[in-house]
């Protein structure tokens, strides 16, 4: 038993249907995330990454326009052919998300409290005092006289506040997995490094597993235990990410690493994609 | 004289704050605060610091887009900060700039060909409506997008190709100087690359001069001659990309150096 991951996705395909054209966005997607663990996604926008990560818990349009296939347990249940109410139970109960850009993902008319409070009561109604719970989860997340912050709107608060507050709405309610969708991207590096610090130390402290979907390679070589890289919708090579880093099999993972700019190794012109792809085929 | 395109001396521009009471004196916010650096012609002078610094509002006010409080902004030796918007157009001709986010900069109701030729019926009046059609597919070309696609509109391109677009948009008048502001950070890696290489292309086949604004240290040492690093509204260190990463003076630079996740 105890060989069993806390999540195994095994051949998980995604397609969309669109009039008669049919579009495999991701296909034969496997992986398994033991608990406390970091599996880090990468890959360039179009490969399959975060439509994998949403398909996870069926965050993606209704049949017929779209309809997944394979197998994702949690925990050994399986959660592909779970029904409707009792799947809205694991998303944001078990498995939390948190996306790129927080200005979006939060509501503009509730305050931050409402917000949180919100899920709070939704996924642990047994929580007498859900308004103490909310303040505890601000303050969880590192956030500086959280009573004023929850009387606050989305567009009261700075990015890097906003991605605080949502990380505080997916831990308020104990998920075992956080789903983290390019949680950065959209933030400047020293605020970067503090929420990546925040994620690290929340892991650490609370044994979460983190789904990590980003293009950024230093914030998966020091943060992620495990790597798999996606390329058109499907993974194309995966591994412990000290082996990823230092040797890569995959010309496109190879190709993805060249084209990064790097800090103190000026060259005259950066390395392409379709100039390294096109040398290795 | 020399070959400074632009020379910048105390910049500011502050906004009016707000008073917590009724009576008390509202203490302005100081966006910039009196900055001053020269961008050589032909060169690329690259502007790091972090959100709020003030980095996009000297890039701004360098174009009118933000007002300016106190300085001089001088281009080609001329003081262009105390010119009015209607005495500004030429300027606005030698002067131009490319945006952050490559969704929200493009009219989505336009398609490429009246996005490409705004400009240009503004800037060469003279020109006839073939000439310019003729003019908006060699932009495409030389952002290395087919001319085919004049008829299309922005949602039916992906962000890298919207961002060239952008670039094709500042190229149309034949500009001088080409401020940047943040021109790959909404870009993904491999794309990133890929619009990097290009600005520094067309840098050289047109001569241009660039003031690149971006948080991406990475990206700024790689395309920049001299680099300026901005804090609270001030510069606090400037110097070449070698000085800056290889000997930082200033806490700030170290901070803005450490927060960069190395591999």
């Amino acid at each position: 038993m105890s060989a069993e991951p806390l999540l195994k996705v095994q051949d998980l395909s995604v397609t969309f249907r669109t009039g008669d054209r049919e579009t495999v966005a991701a296909e034969g997607v496997s992986y398994e995330l033991a608990a406390g663990e970091v599996l880090a996604v990468v890959g360039e926008s179009g490969s399959g990454k975060s439509v994998s990560a949403l398909a996870l818990t069926r965050l993606l349009p209704p049949e017929p326009s779209c309809s997944l296939s394979g197998s994702v347990k949690l925990a050994g249940v399986e959660l592909l052919g779970l029904p409707e109410d009792k799947l809205a139970k694991v998303r944001g109960g078990s498995i939390a998300y948190i996306f790129q850009e927080p200005g979006t993902s939060l509501n503009p008319v509730y305050t931050i409290g409402f917000q949180i409070g919100e899920a709070v009561a939704l996924h642990r109604p047994d929580v007498k005092d859900v308004e103490a719970e909310v303040i505890r989860s601000l303050a969880e997340v590192h956030i500086n006289d959280p009573e004023r912050v929850a009387n606050q709107y989305p567009h009261e608060l700075s990015g890097g506040m906003q991605q605080r507050a949502m990380i505080a709405m997916a831990l308020a309610c104990n998920p075992q997995i956080l789903v983290a969708d390019e949680p950065t991207t959209a933030l400047d590096v020293t605020i970067q490094k503090e929420i990546m610090d925040l994620l690290a130390r929340l892991r650490r402290e609370r044994g979460m597993s983190i789904v990590l979907i980003t293009h950024n390679f230093g914030i998966i070589a020091n943060f992620a235990d495990k790597v798999a890289v996606m390329w058109k919708g499907r993974i194309v090579e995966s591994g412990p990410v000290e082996q990823i880093m230092r040797t890569q099999s995959h010309p496109y993972t190879k190709a993805l690493i060249a084209c990064i700019p790097r800090l103190g190794q000026r060259r005259r012109r950066l390395t392409t994609l379709s100039d390294e792809l096109k040398v290795s085929r | 004289m020399n070959d400074n395109l632009l020379e910048v001396s105390d910049l500011s521009v502050h906004y009016p704050g707000r008073a917590a009471w009724f009576f008390q004196k509202a203490e302005p916010k100081k966006a910039v605060d009196g900055i001053s650096f020269v961008v050589p012609k032909g060169k690329t002078v690259g502007l790091v610091g972090e959100s709020g610094s003030g980095k996009t509002t000297t890039g701004r006010a360098i174009v009118k887009l933000a007002p300016l409080t106190a300085g001089k902004i001088l281009y080609h030796g001329e003081d262009i900060g105390v010119l009015s918007n209607s005495d500004f157009l030429p300027w606005r001709k030698k002067i131009q700039m490319i945006f952050q986010d490559p969704y929200n900069s493009l009219n989505p109701r336009a398609d490429i060909l009246s996005i490409l030729s705004e400009p240009l019926e503004i800037h060469f009046p003279q020109m006839t409506r073939a000439d310019r059609e003729a003019r908006c597919a060699e932009l495409l070309r030389s952002v290395q997008l087919p001319a085919e696609h004049l008829r299309r509109h922005p949602h039916e391109f992906s962000g890298g190709q919207r961002q060239r677009i952008g670039i094709a948009r500042a190229l149309a008048v034949q500009p001088e100087l080409i401020i940047c502001d943040e021109p790959v950070s909404a870009l993904d890696v491999s794309v990133q690359a890929e619009v990097v290489n290009l600005l520094q292309d067309l840098q050289e086949q047109f001569g241009l001069t660039y003031l690149f604004i971006a948080h991406d240290l990475a990206v700024v040492e790689h395309v920049s001659d001299h680099i300026l690093v901005m804090s609270k509204g001030k510069i606090v260190e400037h110097g070449t990309p070698a000085e800056i990463l290889g000997n930082p003076q200033q806490a700030y630079t170290k901070t803005l150096l450490a927060a960069v996740p190395r591999f």
